[in-house]
């Protein structure tokens, strides 16, 4: 994800580690993928008690925009940033693989530069995707547009409802996602589906 | 639960040590009086053929092991290669094989553990894994649990700890029924002129402990790998480790951190033998002896004895020795990252190996004794008797060429290996360039803008048991030949030999003929061994596995965006089979599969000729010539035109003609140094002229057309029902009535 964000906007993010309590004025936070903790208890559980998702949790509040990958969207959900559950893949299995996404929601700081209902190429990886939800909140974010990417073309690699892949807060800036598409934004990669995600979300051209 | 240091050591005891009588007498003339219990085990630990590779050591010494390129050639951790601009490549395979049989996932996941530690000990950042797999017959009532089992905890590991793996192999056969194999490969990138080493170097200098803490697990695991299987199998399970990848990827992070600070003279990883065979190799190697006191080992459980903490494998632990100065900036580091640092001893200048524990002295021993100067056998061996010659028209015309294909191709042994590679994270780092599927596994060099390094692991064990040494020098070719079809120089390789008792002259006869025939082909091909592993005593109840003598290979492609995939074919491109006509069906996957024989000596490898190709080929790739380039191996011409089809999805027409031979030898023959490629119809004159000009065998067999793949009149398939037949082998398996494995 480093290298990605290096490629995309020419110069290295900022890390900062997880014990830290003040996050620096930035563009775009970005929760990468990984096994925080080993995922031992549940995937994200502990990272989200860490303290910097409280810093992350302000910067959320003051509206700057925030991207959760893979790892990073279960600790946002564990953080409660996000709503709904990822749990195990119906296979039971790890599953790496690339799948097709549709852009469900072209309107907002992450998806402009898609088209709406555009179809991508996206890889996935990872063990704990299957989102969940209750029926009333499942509806909601339907309702209110906060489904932004959906698996497509008989492409669910997990089992989440309503082919769900990564969904947005009510206020539009904080997204999180189970695809990588850090891995699909050069020529080397076999393709750059991914990379319109992170020119919109650091305010690039598209 | 604890066992106190003057227990009685009785012939039993010995003997449940694995230790020979000869090797007990070797150690009381070594000693001068009788050993504790906790020095028992320490020999053990050191002298079993997992850890001194008593048996093997006279043959490995013929290995050619040098060359312009390497850095650092057997007996470290891993072996370094030099790939220029100041950056090297570390990397190593071993095989996990015991443990994986008697607990697949941790069996599997651990093994994945000790091989990434091996390659980030030396100060490289791994890059890139692959495994080499063998399980049983697929009837077998054990099989699936086991694939299930090392499949997921292979993933378990490697994903957590963020390494892609680009590559491997997946075998069955009935031969490993008692006996899986699990050989790990790892990789990764260093500096040339940031490389760590194990040996010790300074006089009462600080032995530091550092990772996770150790716990009970693994006690005695190096002296269960190094006996046969019996009935007993279900009590070795507590000599399997526990495997935390979390913790690994800590103590990696750390370890480079730690590195770069400067403040690490020695470092060795504890894997087989744990802090018995860590402390002793950095001694041993930099003429120093070691004092530990155990009483400062950071420990999970109480009341651990000195012999369980000197034998535990627990895993995620190193030791190193540092530079005082530095110990509060090191000590930083590792808290930083959650892990254990403890000061648990130091260099001596006596050359003795002190243990203390609780106060007291209980084991006293002299440190070369232990390491370099373990026993070593010239086991007696003689040749397996070879095959008569079988000529193509001794074997048996399938009546339908095309429902031989479609057997060939969705056969457990060549059927697509996407239900295995699906579970791994191929992906992650960002620089995979071509993954499984291909010839080799494809990773640019981060930070590098053209250069990337491929990866590929080969060995065809019924050739080696058919004829040991051509399977061996087979095994090599195979490896060279598949980093060559992606354009990547072959730099070395590394060899992990699986066999079983060498006690037995004919079991030691294959690894010797095998032996020879890796060493012949890594000197004709440039390829030199710069590390690897031994294992022995794949025996279960006196039956040995195939003779399998795994060879991993690193080769460097200078520029990425001149390298070949199986997969690029263009519609109307020109088909060139290089290398010559198929002929043999010795040992072929078609008898195997068509016929249920294995007859015939496996077809021989001409080096020359095999080098001469493949250089040819790789100059043409580089020179942008080749829309798609796959090597010839199992299943012959037939096989390796349906997988080039299935990967660009397009189909080919292809004209053998009736005069070049028969056609059943013609299709699936296993000649080995051949390939086949395509290239664009306005290049193809050019390409054939060239071949002409450098004296290769080639022959423009067809091209690239519609959506079936025909040839001749023998067979017209679907591309489609290709894949279908390709694809459905391993799922359907996997997922099918487990009420046989269930009835065991």
């Amino acid at each position: 994800m480093i290298a990605a964000l290096t490629t995309i906007s020419g110069e290295p993010p900022v890390t900062v580690w997880q014990t830290e309590t003040e996050i620096p004025d930035v563009d775009l936070i970005v929760i990468p993928g990984g096994f925080s903790y080993g995922d031992y208890l549940r995937c994200g559980a502990i990272a989200a008690r860490m303290p910097v998702l409280e810093a992350v949790r302000r910067k959320a509040r003051e509206g700057v925009r925030i991207l959760g990958v893979c790892n990073g969207f279960q600790i946002l959900v564990e953080a409660g940033l996000l709503p709904g559950a990822l749990m195990r893949n119906a296979s039971l299995k790890f599953v790496c693989k690339e799948v097709q996404l549709e852009v469900s929601n072209a309107d907002t700081l992450f998806t402009k530069h898609y088209q709406q209902g555009e179809i991508i190429r996206c890889p996935v990886a990872h063990h704990d995707g299957n989102f969940f939800a209750e029926p009333d909140m499942l509806r909601q974010l339907e309702d209110n547009g906060q489904v932004a990417f959906r698996y497509a073309n008989g492409t669910n690699p997990n089992g989440s409802l309503n082919d769900i892949a990564g969904i947005i807060n009510r206020n539009g800036n904080v997204l999180g996602m189970m695809p990588h598409p850090e891995n699909l934004i050069e020529a080397a990669h076999g393709g750059k589906d991914g990379y319109a995600l992170f020119s919109a979300a650091l305010g690039l051209a598209a | 639960m604890t066992s106190p240091n003057d227990i009685e050591i009785t012939q039993e005891i010995i003997e449940a040590h694995g230790l020979k009588p000869d090797e007990y007498e070797r150690i009381l003339d070594l000693m001068g009086r009788e050993p504790t219990f906790t020095e028992l085990g320490i020999f053990s630990a050191m002298w079993n053929e997992h850890c001194s590779y008593k048996s093997s050591k006279k043959w490995l010494r013929t290995l050619p092991t040098d060359g312009p390129q390497v850095i650092q050639g057997p007996g470290e951790n891993a072996g370094v290669v030099d790939i220029g601009d100041g950056d090297c490549v570390v990397f190593k395979m071993e095989s996990h094989n015991h443990p994986s049989y008697i607990e697949p996932y941790q069996g599997a996941a651990t093994g994945v553990g000790g091989i990434l530690r091996d390659v980030f000990t030396m100060g490289a950042r791994p890059i890139a894994a692959m495994n080499a797999l063998r399980f049983g017959a697929t009837d077998h009532p054990k099989t699936r649990h086991l694939v299930a089992g090392v499949v997921s905890g292979v993933g378990g590991y490697g994903n957590s700890f963020g390494v892609p793996t680009v590559g491997g192999e997946v075998e069955f056969d009935a031969r490993y029924n008692g006996n899986c194999l699990v050989n790990a490969f790892a990789a990764g990138l260093a500096k040339t002129d940031a490389i760590f080493y194990s040996k010790a170097e300074g006089v009462g200098l600080p032995v530091v402990y550092l990772g996770a803490k150790t716990g009970r697990d693994g006690v005695g695991g190096a002296t269960m790998a190094s006996a046969e299987f019996d009935e007993t199998i279900e009590e070795k399970r507590p000599t399997v480790q526990v495997g935390d990848p979390f913790t690994e990827k800590c103590l990696l992070e750390a370890s480079l951190e730690l590195m770069a600070s400067g403040a690490v003279i020695a470092i060795q990883d504890m894997g087989a033998a744990g802090l018995t065979c860590s402390a002793v190799e950095m001694g041993a190697k930099g003429d120093l002896g070691v004092e530990l006191d155990l009483d400062k080992v950071p420990v999970r459980e109480d009341n651990m004895t000195a012999y369980e903490m000197m034998l535990s494998e627990s895993q995620e632990r190193m030791l190193m020795v540092l530079r005082p100065e530095l110990e509060s900036v090191a000590k930083a580091i590792f808290v930083k990252w959650g892990l254990d640092f403890a000061i648990v001893g130091k260099t001596t200048d006596d050359l003795r190996f002190r243990i203390f524990h609780a106060g007291a002295l209980v084991a006293d021993l002299p440190i070369k004794e232990l390491g370099d100067e373990a026993p070593e056998y010239d086991r007696p061996w003689r040749e397996t008797g070879l095959y008569s010659p079988l000529a193509a028209h001794q074997v048996e015309e399938p009546e339908d060429y095309g429902a031989a294909l479609l057997k060939i191709i969705g056969s457990a042994n060549n059927a697509s290996r996407r239900w295995v590679y699906e579970q791994y994270d191929t992906l992650i780092q960002g620089n995979s360039l071509q993954l499984p599927g291909g010839d080799a596994g494809v990773v640019r060099v981060e930070g590098h803008p053209t250069k990337a390094l491929a990866f590929a692991s080969d060995v065809t064990p019924r050739y080696v048991e058919a004829d040991p040494y051509e399977g061996g020098k087979q095994a090599v070719a195979e490896c060279w030949r598949n980093l060559t079809a992606t354009g990547a120089e072959p730099l070395a390789s590394t060899d992990n030999l699986n066999f079983g008792n060498p006690e037995r002259p004919e079991i030691m006869g294959q690894l010797v003929k095998a032996i020879e025939g890796i060493g012949d082909a890594c000197t004709a091909l440039g390829f030199p061994i710069v590390s690897g592993n031994v294992s022995l005593y794949n025996e279960t109840h006196g039956e040995a596995i195939l003779p399998t003598p795994t060879i991993a290979g690193v080769g460097l492609i200078p520029d990425w965006s001149q390298m070949a995939t199986i997969g690029g074919a263009n519609n109307g491109d020109a088909v060139i089979l290089i290398g010559g006509d198929g002929t043999h069906l010795g040992q072929s996957t078609y008898m195997r599969e068509c016929l249920d024989q294995a007859d015939g000596p496996p077809p021989p490898v001409d080096l020359l000729v095999e080098k001469r190709n493949g250089d040819f080929i790789r100059s043409a790739i580089r020179n942008g010539q080749f829309s798609a380039c796959h090597d010839i191996s199992d299943g012959g011409l037939a096989l390796c035109l349906a997988e080039m089809a299935m990967a660009s999805d397009l189909g080919m027409k292809i004209e053998l003609g009736a005069d070049n031979g028969p056609a059943h030898a013609l299709l699936f023959g296993e000649d080995q140094a051949r390939y086949v490629a395509t290239v664009s119809s306005d290049l193809a004159n050019f390409l054939c002229m060239n071949a002409e000009g450098a004296g290769i065998s080639f022959r423009r067999i067809g091209f690239v057309e519609g959506d079936h793949l025909t040839i001749d009149d023998h067979l017209s398939i679907s591309v489609k029902q290709l894949r279908h037949a390709h694809e459905s082998w391993f799922p359907d398996y996997m997922d099918a009535d487990t009420s046989l494995a269930a009835a065991e």
